[in-house]
């Protein structure tokens, strides 16, 4: 019985001990047909609904403990809250048209929409600034009762990440000045515009919790 | 098969994420369905700030509690499922979401009773 040696040199294969790494601008591979960037802006997401969700069930809890004749509701000033809350809800449009935009490849279109989105979070802010310096000539203060405590608390942290977002959709701006942000690369204009549309959906929550229910 | 309709493999893996781009911009809504949606959620707000007028807010509190917390869960709704695609992305990503708002939720309204704030 004879054998027979293979005189074949083996087939050629590809080294895959060292993946690529990718370069700026160049997907991640992942084991999910979705980006890895944007399921982790959705499990930021996730996590951010349960910091809201203590500050709004502590404004809850809290404003219905106010002592008698203290400083409490009576102070908002719904028809300024209303318009302020229908610009943020705009500005959800507006957010929504500059990646469409973006889509299209029309970085014209895409840039008046992000400024504007941004000038209408800009005018959001500038009236919630306006609203707590009223607030506070009128005598709610941070620690003048519990209600003005958890009030602030709560609307200063929507505050703040509206003003974050504010700086996100800045450098959006910038980068797509600068030639760096461009149709390729929309996914990153989705994913802050995730996060835009989720400090609106929270200022959903706040304006009817906080200053409309009865 | 004849010449042209033959695929090689590498052809194959270059002309699917292009199918799947077109695929996806035809899944996305125009600008023009998007105002609609702001629209229909501005007519909503405005419904909300009527039931803070005085003739309104007189009536009873449970019924106008029922109504600004449904209007309050469409406005949630329809942002969250058009300008935030939950409507049309895959639902892994709705899933996640709805796991920390479900969880947010069922931990709040625990502390809440806990605290006997319904009493």
């Amino acid at each position: 019985m004879s054998t027979q040696v293979s005189t074949e040199s083996p087939p050629e294969t590809e080294d895959t001990s060292t993946p690529a790494t990718p370069t700026a601008g160049e997907a991640h591979h992942t084991s999910t047909p979705m980006s890895n960037a944007k399921i982790m802006m959705w499990l930021f997401l996730g996590s951010e609904c349960l910091l809201f969700g203590a500050l709004i069930s502590t404004y809850i809890f809290l404003s219905n403990r106010l002592p008698e004749g203290e400083i409490g509701k009576e102070i908002f000033d719904i028809p300024f809250t209303s318009l302020s809350s229908f610009i943020l809800l705009m500005s959800s449009l507006t957010m929504v048209l500059a990646l469409s935009a973006i889509t299209g490849g029309d970085m014209r279109r895409f840039r008046i929409w992000i400024t504007t989105t941004a000038l209408l979070g800009g005018l959001f802010i500038g009236g919630q600034i306006y609203e707590f310096t009223v607030f506070y000539e009128e005598g709610l203060g941070y620690t003048t009762n519990i209600f003005g405590s958890a009030f602030y608390s709560l609307t200063g942290f929507h505050g703040a990440h509206v003003s974050i977002g504010i700086i996100l959709l800045m450098t959006l701006l910038v980068m797509n000045l600068r030639g760096t942000l461009t149709q390729e690369n929309k996914e990153t204009v989705e994913i802050v515009g995730l996060y835009w549309h989720f400090v609106d959906i929270i200022w959903i929550i706040i304006f009817t919790v906080v200053y409309l229910f009865p | 098969m004849s010449e042209t309709e033959e695929i090689k493999p590498e052809q194959a893996e270059q002309a699917e994420p292009v199918e799947h781009q077109a695929d996806e911009h035809s899944q996305h809504p125009s600008d023009w369905q998007y105002i609609k949606v702001a629209i229909f959620l501005a007519v909503l707000t405005a419904i909300e700030v009527f039931t803070y007028f005085e003739s309104v807010h007189r009536l009873n509190n449970a019924a106008i509690f029922a109504v600004l917390i449904v209007i309050m869960i469409l406005k949630f709704f329809y942002v969250a499922a058009w300008f935030m695609h939950l409507k049309f992305d895959s639902p892994l990503m709705r899933n996640i979401f709805l796991m920390g708002m479900g969880f947010a939720l069922l931990v709040y309204l625990a502390m809440l009773t806990s605290f006997r704030i319904w009493a």
